[in-house]
C-alpha cells in the first residue's frame, strides 16, 4: 500500500513538472480505479518532464505543441510514434519496469526517458 | 564616398580562414539582406541596396541557383503562405540578369512529405526558367518511410538512399544525404556506405576540378546543440583535401552563413518559408515570426556562378524582398 501512493506521488510530481492543471487530489482518488496515466509535452524542442519515472501499467501521453513535427522514438526500439504535427498526441503503456530512453528521430539532440518501477 | 567604404568589406584569408571580424558582419547583414560574394579567396560583402553594382563579377562559365527549406504544407504563423514565398523565389531567379543553368534544391521540400505537398513544389518548380532541379531529401521529407517516397520521386538515378554526382562544365557536383538514421543525441549522419561511394566518385578526379557538395544539414558544424551539423562529415572533407576549390552548400538552418575553412567555403542558404533564430539566440530552433512586411527580407535564393581559374565560386545570397 505504501509503494502504490508513492509511485503516485511520483505520477503527481511528474504532472506538476509539465504543468499540467489537474489537481493532485482528484487523480489520486481516480487513479485507484483507472489505469495510471501520465504526460509529456513537447515544446520548444525539449520533452517536459526529460525524466518521468512512473508505475507499471501507466500510459503516458505525448503532445507536440511545437509549430514543427516531432517523434517518439524508443532508442531501443520498443515503441515508435508517427510523425507528429502540431497538437498530434502518441500514447503507450508500460507494462514492464525499466529504463526506456527515447528521443525524436527528426530532431535527435532532443532526447528523453521514462522509469517504470 | 564614405558611406561606400562603410559598404563594403575586402577580407584576404590566404593562410586559415576569415577574418573574425569581417565574418561576423557578413553574418550580421545576412539577416537583413546582404551578399556575400566570395571569389579569388577574398571574400567582399555588400549590402543588398548595392547589389547592381556587383552584376558583371558574378559572371563565369556556369551559374546555377540554390533554393532550400521550401517545407511546403507548413501554415503557422511564421509564414501562412508557404506557397507564395516559393512562387516569390521562383520570380526571383526568373529575373536574374545570368540566367541559371539549373536550380539545386537543399532538402525540406515538404513540411510533413505528403505526396500533396511534394507535387505542391513540383508544380511550381515548373515555372523556373531553368528547367533541370537537383534534389537531396531533408528530415522533413523522409518522415514516415525512412524516404521511400523521396526515392520513388527524385532518387531514380540516385545511389543508396539518394546520393548522387554529375558533372557540368568541368564543375563536379556531389548531393549526398544525411537526413537518415539519426541516433539518438546525435547529428546529421553520412554513414558508412554513401562514405565509401564518395570516396571511390571523387578518386580519378584531377585536382584542379572544381568540387559543388550539397546536403541538407550542414557539413560543417554550426551550433551542435541545436543539431546543426553532421557527425562523420570530417570523412567526406578528407576526400576533397587535394582539391584546389571546393564548396560546400547546405540548407537546413534557414539563415544564410559562410565559412572558409583552406581550401573549402562552406555556405548555407536562407529558406523559401520561413527564418530561424541564429545559433543560441532563442530557446530551441523553431520558426521565427517577424513581422509580416519584413518576412520577404529573411527568406531567399542563393546564386552561385563558376568563373574558370577563380580559386573559388562566387556565392551571392539575394533575399526575396
Amino acid at each position: 500500500m505504501r509503494s502504490v501512493s508513492n509511485a503516485v506521488l511520483l505520477v503527481a510530481l511528474g504532472l506538476g513538472i509539465a504543468g499540467l492543471g489537474a489537481g493532485a487530489g482528484n487523480f489520486t482518488a481516480s487513479a485507484q480505479q483507472k489505469p495510471e496515466t501520465a504526460e509529456v509535452k513537447i515544446d520548444n524542442f525539449s520533452f517536459g518532464p526529460g525524466t518521468l519515472t512512473v508505475p507499471v501499467g501507466t500510459t503516458i501521453t505525448w503532445t507536440n505543441r511545437d509549430d514543427i513535427p516531432h517523434t517518439v522514438v524508443s532508442t531501443e526500439g520498443v515503441f515508435k510514434s508517427k510523425v507528429l504535427d502540431t497538437d498530434e498526441k502518441f500514447s503507450f503503456t508500460f507494462s514492464k519496469a525499466g529504463s526506456y530512453p527515447y528521443f525524436c528521430s527528426i530532431h535527435p539532440k532532443m532526447t528523453g526517458k521514462v522509469v517504470v518501477q | 564616398m564614405s558611406e561606400k567604404i562603410k559598404d563594403e568589406l575586402l577580407i584576404d584569408h590566404n593562410h586559415d580562414g576569415i577574418d573574425r571580424r569581417g565574418f561576423l558582419k557578413c553574418m550580421a547583414w545576412a539577416g537583413t539582406g546582404a551578399l556575400c560574394v566570395m571569389q579569388g579567396g577574398v571574400l567582399k560583402s555588400y549590402s543588398l541596396s548595392r547589389m547592381s553594382e556587383l552584376g558583371p563579377k558574378a559572371e563565369g562559365e556556369l551559374s546555377f541557383v540554390q533554393i532550400s527549406d521550401s517545407h511546403m504544407g507548413f501554415n503557422k504563423a511564421a509564414n501562412p503562405d508557404v506557397v507564395g514565398t516559393l512562387k516569390a523565389a521562383i520570380d526571383k531567379i526568373n529575373g536574374l540578369a545570368m540566367p541559371p543553368e539549373f536550380i539545386l534544391h537543399t532538402g525540406d521540400i515538404s513540411h510533413l512529405s505528403k505526396p500533396e505537398e511534394f507535387d505542391t513544389v513540383d508544380q511550381i518548380l515548373k515555372s523556373a526558367s531553368a528547367k533541370d532541379v537537383f534534389f537531396v531529401p531533408g528530415e522533413h521529407d523522409v518522415l514516415g518511410d525512412d524516404g521511400q517516397q523521396y526515392l520513388e520521386r527524385y532518387g531514380k538515378n540516385a545511389k543508396g538512399a539518394g546520393w548522387y554526382s554529375f558533372d557540368k562544365k568541368g564543375v563536379h557536383f556531389i548531393g549526398l544525404v544525411n537526413v537518415l538514421n539519426l541516433k539518438a543525441g546525435g547529428l546529421g549522419t553520412l554513414g558508412h556506405e554513401q562514405l565509401e561511394w564518395m570516396e571511390n566518385d571523387v578518386k580519378h578526379l584531377k585536382h584542379s576540378t572544381p568540387i559543388v557538395v550539397f546536403a541538407h544539414i550542414p557539413l560543417w558544424t554550426v551550433y551542435p546543440e541545436w543539431g546543426w551539423g553532421t557527425e562523420d562529415s570530417a570523412q567526406a572533407l578528407a576526400y576533397l583535401k587535394r582539391f584546389g576549390s571546393v564548396t560546400v552548400l547546405n540548407g537546413h538552418i534557414h539563415q544564410t552563413m559562410q565559412k572558409v575553412e583552406g581550401n573549402v567555403t562552406f555556405h548555407t542558404a536562407a529558406s523559401t518559408a520561413f527564418p530561424q533564430p541564429a545559433p543560441g539566440k532563442a530557446d530551441s530552433p523553431g520558426p521565427m515570426k517577424v513581422p509580416a512586411e519584413q518576412l520577404k527580407s529573411v527568406l531567399g535564393v542563393t546564386d552561385v556562378s563558376y568563373v574558370r581559374g577563380q580559386h573559388a565560386l562566387a556565392v551571392v545570397d539575394s533575399s526575396l524582398a
